[in-house]
């Protein structure tokens, strides 16, 4: 095997890595990173997204109009959570936890008795290439762009557009935007159903390579939350770099010692970097900034 | 409704306790009460729903017809959740407070040795109604499941025969896959091939890119996926995605979580398990089995050979117990002693082995087609439970209440 074929073997894991970590941490990192809301119930946001654009499909719509459905749906059943529930929790983040995790055992049983234990996968799209030994699978390529993507729209709503300095100004100084004559309220439910939103887009993308299940959504909660906790703050500047950092650690410990090395991997190198960087890599790096 | 039922069914509500099958006309006879401890929730949910559904069923029948010896059977049963800790909590109830005749407990490896000791303790009595990677030499248990003398020393030598001498193992990472992929390198070992690889995957791991490019890399000529819980069944879409397009050799799989039925075709092509019984076997038997169990259970999703196993150990214990004239543990065991307890069941006749209480079985090689339909190329019927009685477990002589492997046979007297 020569050079060309390692090398892309290598970002082609790191992408994939990558792309898993980025997709699903994006909606927490809104709601969890940014609005400071410890969602438990983030894997049932993915669950959600992920029935729906397996329901659309087997209905008869195109994949990509399904993925789009599912992140619709999820961003509804936000806006309804924050309103039922969130909203009244805002000053009390302990109790957000108690909540959400509430929520997150509703939304695994009620969907196990209602659905039923499985549904029917919808298929991998694109099928696969060659590259030297190896074959791989297209639609890995297609999450990984859509990683880049979500976070160049993140990067675009919470810096270009009037809602994200709002949504910025709201979480900041609540009081101050409050008074300048922002309705903070609205903007606290679009902000959480960006979030929710996010995370179903996560689940409809990953939807054709998985088994759908209700408890699906616990398989994302832990990448999630540490890509979140050693991101910090900041949606753009904390995901992106802490999901590159987490997924070179995982794919190389992966390739070199297997999936449960690559799993311890992720954890030590979340502990490292927590103790390192206590604010998380956007703390450090608006640090440096300014 | 009156104030008792109501108090009834809030009792029955707070305790969790959901009490099936017990029939009006038998109710005032005293019942033998059955301990149902199985995961209706859960990661395993999928695979372990329908073994309560075919116990139910079996209930029904056996107290439509007049019951145990005239008594009726009461069902005892919780939902283990997929989590170990609830299954000793729940032992613990069924039989210090439920004061059940039997429990049929369990579907990983990890939560039946998670409760096995508690049977033990409190001089319990025990039904495993689940393939798995064999050893548990326990007076205590009788397991109905299919072990690996009757799973591998089928399925491997096969598929070498067929597809060649490099074989290797994705196996899940805890008990049963450890052990499993022992017997598999054993069994390979023992027919002249070798081991391309071998990888252990973490529960709930459902990212898969890596593991197929090392299997790509060790160029095997077929895989033994030993993948266990729905997580890890995300495996065969990705493989198929990236086009591995290796033969799939399998215990566990199809049988248990009927992933045909759950992937798209063509992902899981050319997949081949041994298995006592799945819903397709095609045998007047199995016909039956199978309409009675959509009768009562019209969307079922599939009917697996562990349902099979749950629906013919009621009927086994109440041979045993009819035999016995007795539910005692010690009664019971002198019944099986004689090594005559038969019976016929929808995958065709079995019987328990006195040395191990495990089951003979009629195994059947599944082939999974690029449809997803299923083909049998072959049969073994009556394929006995050997090793451990082989190795030197002899539970009519001695019971030492432990779990033996290839690397860790019973000591030699």
């Amino acid at each position: 095997m020569d050079i060309a074929t390692h090398v892309f073997s290598a970002l082609y894991q790191f992408g994939d890595a990558f792309a898993f970590l980025v997709l699903s941490a994006c909606g927490l990192a809104v709601i969890f990173g940014m609005m400071g809301v410890i969602n438990l119930a983030h894997g049932e946001f993915i669950m959600c997204g992920a029935y729906v654009t397996a329901a659309t499909v087997h209905a008869g719509l195109p994949l990509p109009l399904g993925i789009l459905a599912g992140t619709l749906v999820s961003a509804l059943v936000g806006v309804v959570v924050e309103l039922a529930v969130i909203r009244h929790l805002y000053d009390r983040p302990l109790d957000t936890i108690v909540a959400t995790w509430g929520l997150s055992l509703i939304a695994t049983q009620g969907t196990l008795i209602m659905v039923g234990s499985t549904m029917a996968g919808v298929g991998t799209p694109f099928g696969s290439f060659q590259v030297g030994d190896y074959s791989y699978s297209i639609y890995r390529i297609v999450l990984f762009c859509a990683a880049l993507g979500v976070l160049a729209a993140l990067y675009a709503l919470f810096n270009w557009t009037r809602f994200g300095v709002l949504a910025r100004a709201t979480i900041q100084v609540p009081h101050m935007a409050a008074a300048l004559g922002v309705d903070t309220r609205l903007i606290y439910s679009l902000t959480f159903a960006c979030g929710a939103g996010l995370a179903g887009l996560a689940g409809g993308l990953y939807a054709p390579t998985m088994t759908l299940v209700p408890t699906m959504g616990a398989t994302f909660i832990m990448e999630a939350f540490v890509t979140v906790v050693i991101g910090g703050a900041d949606v753009f500047l904390g995901t992106a770099p802490a999901g590159g950092v987490l997924a070179v650690v995982k794919s190389v410990m992966t390739s070199w010692q297997g999936q449960l090395f690559g799993q311890i991997g992720l954890l030590v190198a979340v502990i490292i970097v927590v103790r390192v960087l206590p604010k998380g890599i956007s703390g450090f790096v608006l640090r440096e900034r300014t | 409704m009156t104030k008792s039922v109501l108090r009834g069914l809030r009792a029955a509500a707070l305790t969790g306790t959901l009490v099936f099958g017990s029939h009006q006309a038998l109710a005032a006879e005293n019942p033998i009460k059955l301990g149902v401890l199985e995961d209706q929730s859960g990661d395993f949910a999928a695979a372990t729903i329908g073994k309560v559904h075919a116990i139910q069923l079996a209930t029904e029948e056996i107290n439509k017809a007049g019951g145990i010896m005239g008594r009726p059977i009461e069902l005892v049963a919780y939902d283990t959740q997929s989590d170990n800790t609830r299954y000793q909590e729940f032992m613990r109830r069924v039989l210090q407070r439920d004061k059940v005749d039997v429990v049929f407990a369990g579907f990983s490896s990890a939560s039946r040795e998670a409760y096995r000791p508690i049977v033990d303790q409190f001089n319990g009595f025990a039904f495993y109604n689940n393939q798995y990677e064999g050893g548990v030499c326990d007076g205590h248990m009788i397991v109905t499941g299919a072990v690996p003398e009757q799973q591998f020393s089928t399925l491997i030598p096969y598929m070498m025969e067929k597809y060649g001498k490099n074989v290797y193992t994705l196996a899940a990472d805890y008990n049963f896959g450890q052990i499993s992929a022992e017997w598999v390198r054993k069994i390979v070992k023992e027919n002249g091939g070798k081991m391309a690889g071998e990888e252990f995957i973490p529960l709930g791991v459902s990212q898969f890119s890596q593991s197929i490019q090392n299997i790509q890399k060790a160029k095997p000529d077929f895989v033994v996926t030993l993948l266990v819980g729905t997580a890890q069944a995300s495996y065969y879409e990705q493989a198929a995605s990236a086009n591995v397009n290796l033969p799939m050799a399998s215990s566990v799989n199809v049988g248990q979580g009927y992933e045909h039925k759950r992937f798209k075709p063509p992902s899981l092509k050319d997949m081949f398990v041994t298995t006592n019984y799945i819903e397709e076997i095609d045998s007047p038997k199995s016909k039956e089995f199978y309409a009675k169990f959509k009768a009562k259970f019209p969307s079922e999703p599939y009917v697996n050979q562990e349902a099979e196993n749950s629906y013919l150990a009621v009927y086994l214990y109440k041979q045993m117990v009819e035999r016995a004239k007795s539910t005692k543990r010690e009664e019971i065991r002198k019944v099986i002693a004689l090594g005559d307890v038969c019976m016929g069941a929808p995958e065709g006749k079995v019987c328990i082995d006195p040395k191990s209480q495990h089951m003979s079985h009629t195994i059947y090689l599944a082939k999974v087609g690029a449809d997803h339909s299923i083909s049998f190329p072959k049969v073994w019927e009556d394929i006995k439970p050997y090793w451990l009685g082989e190795a030197g477990c002899d539970l009519t002589k001695k019971d030492p209440m432990a779990q033996y492997t290839p690397s860790n046979p019973p000591p030699k007297p």
